[in-house]
């Protein structure tokens, strides 16, 4: 008797439905705001560099992950040009209905650093090569909020 | 069942960040700041650091699935054997046990121990997140506040021994006044029991100046084996004992009024370093203090007061930096800040100061040999505790 | 290099409240979707079928000898499973209370709740669960001290049975008798 009962009136199964409620505001952190304020500012690319092991971060770190060197005073600027590094184009949303027109998203390595950012291509799916040499097209400069959706995309 | 300690293990480091009730820093930012900072303080490089342990509470705060990983390059971890630790707020000093763990096994001679919190991204509040520790089906639909748990377990307390609350107020004016006197303090204040009684009540018998804050920080600690320890630093301060238990997270169905899961946890470390009269052989002590009868409670579960006395002693001095027993003398998180695991590797780093007379203006007295710090977590469940001493 | 002494510079950057309404700091803001269906398990399912009758339920282990609610499938302290329901009564003893003058998100109430945990009879001693006291005249910490103790009596006031939907809230609270 006891627990080891079986349930076979599936009636009796019961579920408790609830959320959570939360919602995150994020910040940049020191490096991520000069990124951003650099980008609304001049439409370019802030970048750290490591003295010890030459690695040019973007998104800027303030560390660098190998020498654990402090990069805070090691800035610099690139243009925000590339070439791409991998593709995808995506179909469907988050709840898995089909989108009205397909989205392209490319990975692009940016020209004179060891990373590169996470971007909407802004050509057909059928135009688009790894390898290929893109650059950034962004917002008029008045109408920048200091976000990454400063990048409209890359072509 | 006897333990077999393979090897010693000495805390050879500390650091920290600011504690802030919101910072421009990432989580990562925070802690490269703390790890730096404790490698600096070892002369240690991220090269010499042959693993690292992660102590961080829910991803829902930060609001980053796997905030672990996404915070290991910041603590130092990148490429490295890297272990995540999570006990809710027991997590700071569960921190250095699974590190003391990693070195005294063999495994490692140098293990990097860094403890992060950034609460401040949880909107409208970190309550948001916290809020699901009650049950889903059987609490949450009484529309619950997380202050409802250290209430009820205050009112337990005050009335199984007769405690007033001027007596826990007390605890709140000592440990924001001890903040004073430390650096990466966000509330250190000169108080008096009129003014914490003053504040309002916010789930009574618990007033807003007995809660502690929500704080972004981090505190990192460097942990070498003996051979290692004696070489490159000065003045070790050894890990002598650690223990842990955790109790059940049906909370209704315990002794509110004594957390026996501390207890379990503080015998277990003094077994392991060999204490049989903790009044006499511990020097100073850091409690896990989120509310200021909490303080209490667990100085009660570490055996270091008898049980519904600590409020007593506490009036008497015994437990201010320059009494018998000094507790918190860090300013513990009613006054330093309690970004949930940093925490508890704060109260450890204040250790390795104080054993070292490094403490500055916060020192307590006659060269303390022994110290323990203690935290908490969870559904009032964990007790963590370590025992340091030179 | 190792440096001595616990007084390092520590590194961190402030953001006031005006920092954040400037607009000069990047914010990104983001409200993830997160709903859920928790399975009641075998347990919690027939507590909650018991609500919705009118009664509170517990369950027994003969090993250790404890009836406790709420209801779980094992024991935890024998790590077996329990072997009996009980039916308990729907009245208890205050264990321990609070009076709340703040939501979740730090709204200020005015008419506080009262959350409580309640030795419900039936049980061994110490078992507790939690509920809230409701039907209190005053709303002040001093008057409702006066009706709500440590120690005091008190007894489930029930939806009405055709309102029950095998819910915690199938009691509407615990009144001081």
């Amino acid at each position: 008797m006891g627990l080891r009962e079986k349930i076979t009136d599936t009636r009796r199964l019961r579920a408790w439905s609830g959320t959570i409620p939360v919602a995150f505001q994020y910040t940049a952190g020191v490096a991520g705001e000069r990124f951003f304020s650099t980008l609304r500012a001049r439409g370019r690319f802030a970048v750290t560099r490591c003295p010890e092991c030459g690695t040019t971060y973007l998104p800027p770190r303030l560390y660098c992950r190998q020498d654990f060197t402090d990069l805070s005073d090691r800035w610099d600027e690139v243009a925000p040009r590339g070439t791409v590094h991998s593709f995808t184009v995506v179909h469907r949303d988050l709840a898995g209905q089909p989108l009205s027109s397909p989205r392209l998203i490319g990975f692009v390595q940016i020209d004179g650093t060891d990373g590169g950012l996470l971007v909407p291509l802004g050509m057909k799916p059928s135009a688009v090569r790894i390898g290929q040499e893109v650059q950034a097209v962004l917002r008029p400069a008045r109408t920048r909020r200091g976000t990454i959706e400063d990048i409209l995309h890359f072509r | 069942m006897p333990r077999r300690i393979r090897r010693r293990v000495a805390v050879v480091g500390a650091g920290m960040s600011l504690f802030m009730r919101r910072a421009l820093e990432t989580g990562k930012e925070l802690s490269y700041y703390a790890a730096s900072a404790a490698l600096d303080s070892a002369g240690v490089r991220r090269q010499d650091v042959q693993a690292v342990v992660m102590a961080t509470a829910p991803d829902a705060f930060d609001g980053i699935h796997m905030k672990g990983e996404y915070l290991s390059d910041g603590a130092g971890g990148w490429r490295k054997p890297y272990l995540r630790a999570y006990v809710g707020g027991g997590s700071g000093v569960f921190s250095i046990i699974s590190g003391w763990s990693m070195v005294a096994s063999g495994l490692f001679d140098i293990v990097l121990v860094v403890a992060e919190e950034k609460m401040s991204p949880t909107q409208p509040h970190p309550q948001a997140a916290f809020i699901n520790i009650f049950d889903h089906t059987i609490e949450r639909p009484l529309g619950p506040n997380l202050l409802w748990i250290f209430a009820l377990e205050q009112t337990r307390y005050m009335h199984t021994y007769g405690i007033r609350n001027e007596d826990i107020a007390l605890v709140s004016v000592k440990n924001k006044h001890n903040a004073l006197g430390h650096p990466a303090a966000q509330l250190g204040a000169d108080l008096t029991v009129k003014e914490v009684l003053a504040s309002e009540v916010v789930a009574w018998p618990v007033h807003r100046l007995m809660v502690s804050p929500v704080s972004d920080g981090a505190a990192a600690i460097v942990l070498a084996s003996e051979d290692v320890a004696k070489r490159i630093s000065p003045r070790p301060v050894w890990v002598e004992g650690v223990g842990w238990s955790l109790d059940t997270s049906y909370w209704g169905n315990r002794d509110l009024a004594y957390p026996r899961y501390v207890e379990d946890a503080a015998r277990m470390a003094y077994e392991m370093a060999g204490i049989t009269e903790p009044r006499k052989q511990i020097d100073v002590v850091e409690p896990y203090d989120p509310f200021a009868y909490k303080e209490l409670h667990h100085l009660e579960g570490l055996l270091l007061a008898d049980r519904g006395k600590a409020p007593e002693d506490l009036a008497n001095g015994r437990f201010d930096r320059d009494g018998e027993l000094p507790s918190s003398p860090s300013g513990g998180l009613l006054g330093v800040g309690n970004p949930i695991a940093a925490a508890g590797l704060m109260k450890i780093c204040e250790l390795f100061w104080q054993l070292r007379g490094e403490a500055g203006p916060r020192q307590v007295p006659n060269n303390p040999k022994r110290g323990l710090a203690q935290a908490w977590g969870d559904l009032m469940q964990i007790g963590t505790v370590a025992i340091l001493g030179v | 290099m190792a440096r001595r002494g616990g007084q390092q510079t520590l590194r961190g950057t402030p953001l006031r409240d005006a920092d954040l309404r400037s607009g000069r700091i990047s914010l990104e803001r983001w409200e993830p979707n997160l709903a859920y269906r928790w399975d009641a398990g075998v347990a919690i399912g027939r507590f909650l079928e018991g609500l919705q009758e009118g009664k509170i339920l517990g369950v027994r282990c003969h090993r250790c000898q404890r009836t406790v609610t709420p209801p779980r499938a094992f024991c935890e302290v024998c790590f077996k499973p329990m072997d009996e329901w009980v039916e308990l009564r729907d009245t208890g003893t205050v264990n321990t209370f609070s009076i709340c003058y703040v939501t979740w998100d730090l709204q200020r109430l005015v008419v506080p709740q009262v959350p409580a945990v309640i030795e419900i009879d039936g049980t061994s001693p110490r078992v507790g669960f939690l509920h809230l006291i409701g039907g209190l005249r005053a709303r002040s910490v001093e008057g409702i001290r006066k009706q709500v103790r440590v120690g005091r009596r008190v007894r489930a006031v029930w939806r009405p049975a055709a309102e029950r939907t095998g819910a915690i809230t199938d009691i509407l609270h615990f009144k001081p008798v």
